[in-house]
């Protein structure tokens, strides 16, 4: 299993999950992903998208400016 | 989402596509202002919410530098601001035919309705967006097939032509009617307003920007800062973006390292970005004593402000804030 860390702050929505369907097109499944992001409309946003592609959105912690959300790659 | 969902109850696989073109009036661009403070929920994205609604994948695809072309030199011209709104679905429409034979699909489907739209959803245009995109008759709108003449998916038999729809004209009650049939009791907003380029304000902003920059062009952080904050132009060769909320404020300080800022220190205020060729001293103070009339000293007599440019350490100084009546309407875009 690989871990990979996504930059996504400042980046608006969609852009954050944008970002993430790239890299997680380029991963492979059971790996992890960390996106670290500043714009709280992820906090909906990458869920839906982890359900409708068959991700594990794993969670998300916000702290001062920063929301970092983990999900795995799905099958 | 009714068009899908009608396509979808046919036993037919349906994936969505979600254009992001930079001009996007979704959720996420008001929750910069929502953030600070607000007992309101996160905004969401409207198409992965329908796709999560509807059980369907959504593939969200960046077109920024592409979409450039529509805006700038949109053959059909424009609508009442700079929406170019043809040209726009007749690109959109196409990507998405690039996309179908990419991955295999077979035809396309849009939410479009006759009559709904005065520019890109006429009768007469609807044809217009199937031939210039490249689409033909692998493009069905479902809501409105049976006004329309037969598509390929209709005439091959895979979809049944007379379980689609023939809605026309701009009330939404069938519409409304369909989706209380299906059981969707909460949809996305029915009536458009999902392009800032339809917006006045905002067509007044990105036309300064071009007149300013001698150019009709615009990066992804100009358009996104079209968006927010107060855009005054004291002096023809610059323009301040000023934050009014701290959700904001926050947004632009993550522009601090491409602008030359102001922010204030002895009171509670804004951060303004300065957007233009040089800081000279004069425009310094001017655009201080502004960024000091929209703080909470606005009626003291002096206000010390932060001053910072990419790359420099930044330093402070006071000024007094400007009255009232020295706030020229002229300036607000």
């Amino acid at each position: 299993m690989n871990s990979e860390v996504l930059d996504a702050r400042r980046l608006l929505c969609p852009m954050p999950v944008i970002r993430t369907q790239q890299m997680v097109a380029r991963m492979e499944p059971g790996d992890e992903l960390t996106v670290r992001c500043t714009d709280p409309g992820v906090l909906h946003d990458i869920p839906a998208w982890c359900r409708v592609h068959g991700h594990h959105y794993l969670g998300a912690i916000e702290a001062d400016d920063e929301i970092v959300v983990r999900i795995t790659v799905g099958g | 989402m009714l068009a899908a969902r009608t396509i979808l109850d046919q036993g037919i696989t349906v994936e969505g596509i979600n254009f992001f073109t930079g001009f996007c009036v979704e959720g996420h661009t008001h929750a910069i202002r929502r953030r600070g403070g607000s007992s309101r929920p996160a905004p969401r994205n409207n198409a992965l919410w329908v796709a999560d609604k509807l059980g369907i994948k959504l593939h969200l695809v960046e077109v920024v530098e592409e979409y450039k072309s529509v805006v700038l030199n949109p053959r059909h011209g424009y609508g009442r601001n700079l929406n170019p709104c043809l040209d726009c679905k007749g690109f959109m429409v196409r990507k998405a035919h690039e996309w179908m034979l990419e991955n295999d699909f077979d035809f396309i489907i849009t939410g479009e309705v006759v009559g709904q739209r005065p520019m890109s959803q006429r009768r007469d245009t609807m044809p217009v967006i199937a031939e210039e995109s490249g689409a033909g008759d692998r493009l069905l709108r479902p809501l409105s097939a049976q006004g329309l003449p037969e598509t390929f998916p209709e005439r091959a038999g895979w979809v049944d032509r007379s379980r689609l729809h023939g809605f026309h004209g701009r009330t939404r009650k069938p519409q409304m009617a369909l989706a209380a049939e299906l059981g969707l009791d909460e949809y996305a907003q029915p009536a458009g307003g999902c392009c800032f380029l339809t917006d006045q304000r905002y067509s007044v902003k990105l036309q300064d920007l071009w007149r300013s920059r001698g150019r009709r062009d615009y990066e992804l952080d100009d358009i996104m800062l079209l968006k927010v904050g107060r855009h005054l132009r004291p002096k023809p060769h610059f323009k301040l973006i000023i934050g009014r909320e701290d959700g904001e404020n926050r947004f632009l300080r993550g522009y601090r390292h491409l602008y030359p800022w102001l922010r204030t220190v002895s009171h509670p205020g804004p951060i303004t970005l300065f957007d233009g060729p040089v800081l000279e001293p004069v425009d310094l103070e001017l655009a201080a004593r502004i960024t000091a009339r929209f703080s909470q000293g606005r009626s003291d007599r002096a206000v010390a402000l932060e001053v910072g440019r990419p790359g420099e350490e930044p330093s402070t100084l006071s000024v007094a804030p400007l009255s009232p009546g020295e706030v020229q309407p002229e300036w607000y875009l």
